[in-house]
């Protein structure tokens, strides 16, 4: 690891302050993506800010009709929520099956979602239940905020807050992982919101995204059958070691008829 | 450098470390507690889990920076001030829950960690083998590690039974 300074403010202001008075700076939240990549000597960051101490990252709470997670809120945290649990059940069961409990202890929504890594579960929970991001400056649909390849629509600088989920009619998350490292190869959520049917995919591509001929399909009849017969194109899906291209197509379809089922 | 102050072990200790000091550093070259392990050095293999308020956490997934003010509890520090075993400790040591051992600390620690988790419901086996996901073993095919943790868990109060 190289050597970088260290700073651990106590508001985001004095976050955001730290973040630009630095060349290079990264934000710090759980670790679990940063400190590998430190160890690797992939980021050279002249200060680290940790958003460990800050306390409107904190928390969940009930909202008009939904959950408000803090950005700093540890995957298991998420899992065990007790409201979270009986509101979006499929939002406790994606975090209880992110990494190991070790990594959940520590790995934030915020720091996963930031980062935005293809293969993780989060981006597909956000899309699929249709969350709002609070960021430091504004709100962001879920829709806008990943843009592609650990790419996201935050300016330099920014810090998401907050998530607000709206509770869906129903909802399920299916995926297919990597059984070493835990991340998806494809993962599917599944949801009927207030705002129609939708379906979101994680692991497939370089990025979330949404299958609109599978919504409208369920958006008219709500089971297995409505989505066995839509093709999957994989032309620009990913492709490695672990599963092909093809492979991951065929994958969405299947674990998308297995979060249907959960459900219908 | 940054002045820290943790807790390990009930023991208050600060020092004054560069930023980029992981935790297991910490615990294993500064304080000379060398009962945490390093094993894979990258998140995966939990030879280093130890205990951060209360929870279980990958050592050197974390900075000695990021746990000042905070408390630590490492295999040293769970038997009884007179040297007897935990309770979970005896159990891996009576149902051969090691061979080379290399494992063992950041196993018990992590067996720790999910019997208090999971007090609020029966301990199963199917949940042991699941919550165990974040620590690797190459020697005992985790049989001996389960069976430990099963009596380890009785002993420690927790009703453990149920389905498989």
């Amino acid at each position: 690891m190289y050597a970088f300074a260290y700073q651990r403010p106590n508001t985001l202001k004095e976050a955001e302050a730290a973040f630009n008075a630095g060349e290079d700076a990264s934000y710090l939240a759980g670790g679990q993506t940063l400190i590998p990549t430190l160890k690797q000597r992939l980021r050279q960051p002249s200060v680290v800010v940790d958003l460990g101490a800050i306390a409107a990252l904190k928390g969940i709470a009930a909202t008009n009709g939904g959950i408000s997670v803090g950005a700093a809120v540890c995957h298991a945290d998420v899992a065990a929520a007790p409201e979270i649990r009986k509101l979006i059940p499929a939002l406790a069961r994606l975090a209880s099956q992110i990494g190991d409990p070790q990594v959940r202890n520590r790995g934030t929504l915020g720091g996963s979602i930031a980062n935005n890594d293809p293969a993780s579960d989060y981006p597909a929970a956000l899309v699929g239940l249709g969350a709002t991001v609070h960021t430091s400056a504004r709100d962001l649909a879920a829709d806008e905020f990943f843009t592609g390849m650990f790419e996201t629509a935050l300016a330099s600088g920014e810090l998401v807050v907050k998530v607000s989920f709206p509770a869906p009619r129903r909802a399920a998350y299916v995926k297919f992982r990597n059984p070493a490292s835990r991340y998806a190869i494809v993962g599917v959520m599944v949801a009927e919101t207030a705002q129609g049917v939708r379906v979101a995919v994680t692991g497939a591509g370089p990025c979330v995204f949404r299958i609109p001929e599978m919504e409208a399909a369920l958006a008219k009849t709500f089971s297995i059958g409505a989505i066995q017969n839509i093709p999957i194109a994989s032309g620009e899906l990913n492709a490695d070691i672990h599963a092909t291209a093809e492979y991951r197509a065929h994958l969405v379809g299947v674990m998308a008829e297995r979060a249907v089922a959960m459900i219908a | 450098m940054t002045d820290i102050t943790i807790t390990v072990n009930d023991r208050e200790i600060t020092a004054t470390v560069e930023p980029r000091l992981l935790l297991v550093e910490f615990l294993r070259e500064t304080l000379l507690l060398t009962g945490t392990h390093v094993g894979c050095d990258t998140s995966q293999c939990g030879a280093c889990t130890v205990h951060l308020n209360g929870r279980s956490v990958k050592a050197c997934t974390v900075l000695a920076v990021q746990a000042d003010g905070q408390r630590v509890t490492t295999i040293e520090g769970i038997a009884a001030a007179d040297g007897a075993l935990h309770p979970m400790q005896e159990a891996f040591r009576e149902h051969h829950g090691l061979q080379c051992g290399f494992c063992t600390p950041g196993m018990v620690m992590s067996a720790l960690a999910l019997v208090e988790r999971n007090r609020g419901e029966p301990l199963t086996e199917t949940i042991i083998r699941n919550e165990l996901e974040g620590n690797l073993c190459r020697c005992t095919g985790y049989q001996g590690i389960v069976k430990s943790i099963v009596a380890g868990a009785k002993a420690m109060g927790a009703h453990v039974g149920g389905a498989p």
